[in-house]
């Protein structure tokens, strides 16, 4: 409808394709990355490289398909809380798990099987 | 449409003509926007929680149950997974680029890309279809029907339960890069290996492995799997010295005898039914449960998301996004691109154990 069409005018942030095709490259190149390291055993390091893989994949997803990079900052406190929010609920939880562990009875050893 | 873009956001007192998109209790565009974004990252926000729930499940079980995570993930397929992965970035891309596209005005290509996208949705609900009806085959199903279920210390299905430990634990041999296939006991339904699985791979092992594991799961390829299961004595082969005090002692010998051992998790990728404590194996419909609440809240999101674009869809299509309003598709873009997060965090957790 308008004959005019500029990128730096108007509402919102307009990413430029170069940036959208760039990201997604990064972002296969990681999903290969994280199965390929599942090939090799590297011990309990192989979960926190899955986890980190998957963190810098959601950063991109982030800060460039959902714009945070551009947008008001107070959008990314907003993602930034829940996830520490969650990280709190989580290592909490974590943290309980393990203390009552000696206090519980092995099921079998305590419970007759019924039939 | 009709006459709107006549100003570009300096409108803080001409109320009476302001463009027919712009509520009035804004006073420009861009803070309508802006407010309208913040509202969807606050309801993002409480998504992520709701999701944290499930994760917060999922650590806690991992944490203390490594095995029956190492144990269960065998029915899982890594290559569908990551497949779905990129079925879902690719969808994300174009819902990027299709926000884009509203942005500039550029009205086939919003229409095009939101086409794409929505089916980048079919695509990820048809693989996970694929992938369900892999588990619904061989009885994994959640909760209490779920062939590992226990109830009072038996299990509930013992002929299902046989038959799933009879894939997995070819899968779980077969699966991964070694060279030894499945195995199928005696009992074993036959007609379930139309399955794209590995179940119908000789039963002959890759001698190339580690020695150890190697002789760990020749013990317990042979078919007294099914012995261990119904209590009758097992093969002395498959009986293992306890690994800790803690495993000693705890089973009621009748059922668990060929199970008691509980392996340190990290030295081995491949575990079998027999590797697992008598605790333990009555936990591993446990994880079943969570893979399917977690796929099956995320399948859900992806579903409403793909409602959501069939809606922006029809409503570019009537022409109702310009490039001076185009919020709905920027804003359901935005939960397009959380479903895409979640996933990528769901992929490693469920499909990439290690």
């Amino acid at each position: 409808m308008n004959a005019h069409t500029n990128d730096d005018h108007g509402i919102g942030h307009v990413s430029p394709i170069w940036m959208l095709l760039g990201v997604f490259a990064l972002l296969i190149f990681f999903t290969v990355l994280t199965v390929a390291v599942t090939y090799v055993d590297l011990g309990p390091a192989n979960i926190w490289i899955a986890l980190a893989v998957a963190v810098v994949k959601g950063a991109l997803v982030g800060l460039y398909f959902m714009h945070l990079r551009y947008d008001s900052p107070f959008n990314s406190l907003i993602l930034v809380g829940a996830f520490l929010f969650l990280a709190v609920f989580i290592g909490i939880a974590l943290m309980d798990t393990g203390e009552y562990q000696q206090n519980i009875s092995p099921p079998d050893t305590v419970r007759p099987v019924a039939g | 449409m009709s006459s709107e873009n006549e100003h570009t956001g300096d409108t803080g007192h001409g109320d009476n003509h302001h463009p027919a998109h712009l509520a009035h209790h804004f006073e420009t565009p861009e803070q309508q926007f802006e407010s309208g974004k913040l509202g969807m990252w606050v309801f993002l926000a409480t998504e992520i929680l709701m999701f944290g729930g499930l994760f917060c499940a999922y650590a806690i079980y991992r944490g203390n149950h490594q095995d029956v995570f190492l144990y269960g993930y065998g029915a899982l397929d890594k290559m569908w997974g990551a497949t779905n992965t990129v079925v879902l970035l690719a969808s994300s891309l174009t819902m990027a680029w299709g926000v884009r596209a509203a942005q500039k005005g550029q009205q086939k290509l919003l229409l095009t890309m939101l086409l794409l996208t929505f089916m980048g949705g079919v695509g990820f609900m048809c693989i996970k279809g694929v992938e369900y009806k892999a588990k619904w085959d061989h009885h994994l199903f959640p909760g209490t029907m779920n062939a590992f279920y226990y109830e009072g210390g038996q299990p509930k299905y013992p002929e299902k339960l046989e038959h799933a430990i009879a894939y997995i634990d070819g899968r779980n041999l077969g699966g991964e890069a070694h060279g030894g296939g499945g195995h199928a006991p005696a009992g074993h339904e036959a007609g379930d290996e139309a399955a794209p699985q590995e179940d119908s791979h000789a039963v002959e092992h890759d001698g190339s492995q580690v020695g150890d594991e190697d002789a760990r799961h020749l013990g317990s390829v042979s078919p007294v799997i099914i012995p261990a299961v119904f209590g009758a004595p097992a093969d002395v082969s498959t009986i293992k010295p306890p690994a800790s005090p803690a495993d000693m002692g705890v089973n009621d010998a009748v059922i668990d005898q060929a199970g008691a051992v509980s392996m340190p998790s990290a030295q081995h990728t491949q575990v079998l039914w027999n590797d697992l404590s008598g605790a333990e194996q009555k936990k591993v419909h446990l994880f079943f449960g969570i893979y399917f609440m977690m796929t099956g809240l995320h399948g859900l999101h992806v579903l409403i998301g793909m409602v959501l674009i069939a809606w922006l869809f029809f409503k570019a299509r009537a022409g109702a996004f310009s490039k001076d309003y185009f919020a709905p598709v920027d804003i359901g873009g935005l939960y397009w691109h959380l479903v895409d997060l979640i996933w990528i965090f769901l992929f490693p957790l469920l499909y990439l154990i290690h």
